[in-house]
């Protein structure tokens, strides 16, 4: 068998590298027992150590939840072109998508885990010994997905990196359809993480029917450009070849999404400030404050500020086609999405309570080291899959007992194919 | 596990002598012990010498661990329950020294509970928000209160212009006094979105909370469209003299660190045909409880007199707890 020098040769792998390598995992790691330290303390004491409230009863923990959501949806982007479309600039960078949706599972599980207050009793929730109640509760619907999803996401790419490994083609049946389910699952788990929010009446700010649309269009913006930002690490640290073309196509997929996105808030907006109904009380709070409460105004309004500017920038073509210009505008953008879906709609909802009770919400030390500390763990995650998967990729790791060495490729490229640029007329073949 | 007291609490006296008088509770409890709890046992003493394990240590580690293995209230058969509630009255003892009475009184046949709030005759004076607190031994600590009585100036019934944190002589002229609690609806949004049924409907309508199966997710409080779930941030503190040793399963007995609690309409006074605290305590008489399904009783007397009203209707969570005026 294969396995166990896969799993040894994937270890080692994982821990050799550049002295830049050690110190940047070593700097996570540094964090995330940073953000152990914070948890044990309030495992100790209870969530009253994080700056939750009976008022505003969900706060950074589960803003960083339905990001993630949508980082690991949105991972799916590459996976589509590259599997539905054969678009052969994509093949090489699906891996990497993966391990960017695994790592943001991960931190997504993490987060749940985190917030809850009992989570010894976390086994309630499996099905036969406990009780999930399912299909009545979003909450298990979400459990589902997700972990449904992760599991998708290990197996798709464990299955292609290990026939590389044994120096064989995966074959495109065996994973095929997998890949398909995997893209519809995608959208899948965020949607039902936005209904989770949108089918509670108790929370007008959340109540509304764009709620879904916009989870997707946010995460399509922030997961390509997080992804455009780790390919361009991953072409100046490693030898992976990254095609120019997926990161130009990539930059036009967040491109769209990001004007999208923009046009959704700009609706969510209007129908919220145009007739002031009770409706629009929280959208106020959270832009212009109430009643002497306005913690999230200068929040809101840079995430905004922040993303129209990346979005402009981004519609320039010189500019998205200038590297030096596309990275900066697509960390913006990741910032400013995180910001606006995150806390900017996550704390709201409480603000002010069903019965209009106002009650601020500040997240203490603690929740910050352990949301560093989740964050940590995520880019751990994804920086020893990304370090497993290259040299297996390159062709330079390869089972001692593999029969016929060859250079495997996701999808081979076909080298004498053009490339061409996003603005030109695709050519039909 | 983690109610495992490190240091001898001033109850520990009583109850060693209580330990001596009743072996046979360890003893039963020892037979039943399964190779996980022995396992479970072990490694929760492994981080102490032996020796230093008294016979308590090991009992209460032991119900801690059964508790921690124990299933979801709601379907428990009677004998899971009755077991259940001895450890926990046994662990109340250990723990705290105090001798608690934990009934699993059902829903009596023919009774669904309703209220209704006198709006003319409630004139702030917070009672029922005293008696509640002592009555279902609430975190004295955090001071958890599950009622909220608003202060509103005449002429509207806005809860946005509400002030339910008012500290000055009551009645306030000009004004008028409205409470809240949980208004166990008929069809209450809490219910639908718990993942792991911890939360239900009982028969006679009461929405309760197995406090042992909340996993303390709190989509629950988020689901609440009149604000009346509360979570244990922290271990709720009653002190010992001013427990009420008169408890419920799904009532007032007691919480622990991370699980969501609420307003039972008194469980364990309600089924016994007693009136929940709140509405005994109102100096006023704003508060009438009763059997919705009874003709002659006086909730239904002002269901049917008086022009009557509930809070956010257009939700269709359909409260059983009414407003009127006089």
């Amino acid at each position: 068998m294969h396995l166990k020098p896969f799993l040894t040769s994937a270890l080692r792998s994982a821990t050799s590298g550049g002295a830049r390598y050690h110190v940047w995992m070593g700097l996570l790691t540094l964090v995330m027992l940073a953000g152990a330290w914070a948890y044990s303390i309030q495992l100790r004491f209870g969530l009253g150590v994080t700056g939750l409230s009976d008022h505003v009863s969900w706060g950074l923990y589960i803003s960083n939840f339905t990001f993630l959501v949508g980082l690991a949806a949105a991972a799916m982007m590459l996976v589509l072109p590259a599997y539905v479309f054969d678009d052969v600039d994509f093949g090489r960078a699906v891996l990497i998508a993966e391990g960017v949706a695994v790592a943001a599972l991960v931190m997504c599980l993490l987060f749940v885990i985190v917030d809850i207050g009992n989570p010894l009793a976390a086994w309630h929730l499996t099905p036969g010994i406990g009780y999930l109640n399912w299909p009545r509760s979003l909450l298990a619907w979400d459990v589902l997905v997700l972990n449904g999803y992760l599991a998708l996401n290990l197996a798709i790419p464990f299955y292609i990196l290990y026939s590389h490994y044994r120096g064989a083609r995966p074959e495109r049946k065996k994973y095929l359809p997998w890949m398909y389910i995997a893209v519809m699952w995608a959208v899948s788990i965020h949607l039902v993480t936005a209904f989770l929010l949108a089918g509670l009446p108790a929370r007008p700010y959340w109540n509304t029917a764009l709620l879904g649309p916009r989870f997707l269009a946010s995460a399509f913006t922030a997961g390509p450009a997080f992804v455009i930002v780790l390919l361009w690490v991953i072409r100046r640290e490693t030898r992976f070849p990254v095609a120019e073309g997926a990161i130009r196509k990539l930059a036009v997929i967040t491109t769209v999404a990001a004007q999208i996105n923009l046009v959704m808030l700009l609706s969510e907006l209007f129908y919220k400030f145009y007739s002031p109904t009770h409706h629009g009380i929280n959208a106020r709070y959270l832009f212009f404050g109430l009643e002497g409460h306005h913690a999230l105004v200068p929040w809101i309004w840079t995430a905004i500020a922040l993303n129209v500017v990346a979005t402009a920038g981004l519609m320039i073509h010189p500019l998205r086609r200038n590297i030096r210009w596309l990275i900066p505008a697509c960390v913006v953008l990741f910032v400013s999405i995180w910001i606006e879906k995150g806390i900017g709609l996550v704390i709201p909802g409480f603000v002010p309570s069903p019965l209009g009770e106002i009650v601020e919400y500040v997240p203490t030390l603690v929740e910050l080291g352990v949301t560093a500390g989740v964050w940590a763990t995520g880019l751990f995650v994804l920086t020893a899959l990304v370090k497993v998967a290259i040299p297996i990729e390159l062709g330079e790791v390869r089972s001692p007992l593999a029969q016929e060495p060859q250079p495997a490729r996701v999808i081979r490229p076909r080298a004498a194919r053009p490339r061409y640029d996003d603005d030109r007329p695709v050519r039909i073949r | 596990m983690m109610d495992a007291p490190d240091r001898p609490s001033p109850g520990s006296v009583p109850a060693e002598g209580s330990l001596l008088a009743k072996p046979v509770d360890r003893r039963r409890a020892l037979t039943v012990l399964a190779g996980a709890a022995v396992a479970g046992v072990q490694a929760l003493s492994a981080c102490r010498p032996a020796s230093a394990v008294t016979d308590e240590e090991r009992e209460v580690k032991l119900l801690a661990w059964r508790e921690y293995i124990k299933g979801n209230y709601r379907y428990m058969t009677e004998a899971e329950r009755a077991e259940t509630i001895a450890r926990l009255e046994r662990q109340a003892m250990l723990q705290r020294g105090s001798a608690v009475t934990i009934q699993s009184t059902g829903a009596q046949p023919g009774v669904v509970f309703g209220y209704a709030f006198n709006i003319s005759k409630c004139k702030g004076f917070r009672s029922c928000v005293e008696a509640c607190i002592n009555e279902n031994n609430l975190d004295r600590n955090a001071d958890t209160q599950y009622i909220r009585i608003f202060e509103i100036e005449d002429g509207v019934v806005d809860l946005d212009h509400a002030d339910a944190s008012f500290q000055h002589e009551v009645p306030a002229e000009g004004h008028f006094y409205l409470g809240t609690q949980c208004f166990q609806c008929a069809d209450p949004p809490c219910v639908k979105v718990c993942p792991v049924g911890a939360t239900w409907q009982e028969p006679d309508g009461i929405t309760v909370i197995d406090y042992d199966w909340c996993i303390g997710c709190r989509y629950c409080m988020a689901a609440c469209p009149y604000w009346a779930r509360r979570f244990n941030w922290s271990a709720p503190e009653v002190p010992v003299p001013e427990l009420n040793t008169n408890q419920h399963y799904l009532g007032n007995r007691a919480r622990k660190t991370g699980v969501v609690e609420k307003c039972t309409f008194c469980i364990h006074r309600t089924r016994q045909g007693r009136l929940p605290a709140c509405a005994e305590a109102c100096p006023t008489g704003a508060r009438v409880f009763g059997n919705l399904l009874d003709p002659d009783s006086e909730i239904r007397w002002v269901l049917e007199h008086k022009r009557v009203f509930r809070l956010k209707e257009d939700l269709k969570t359909e409260p059983r707890f009414w407003y009127f005026s006089d």
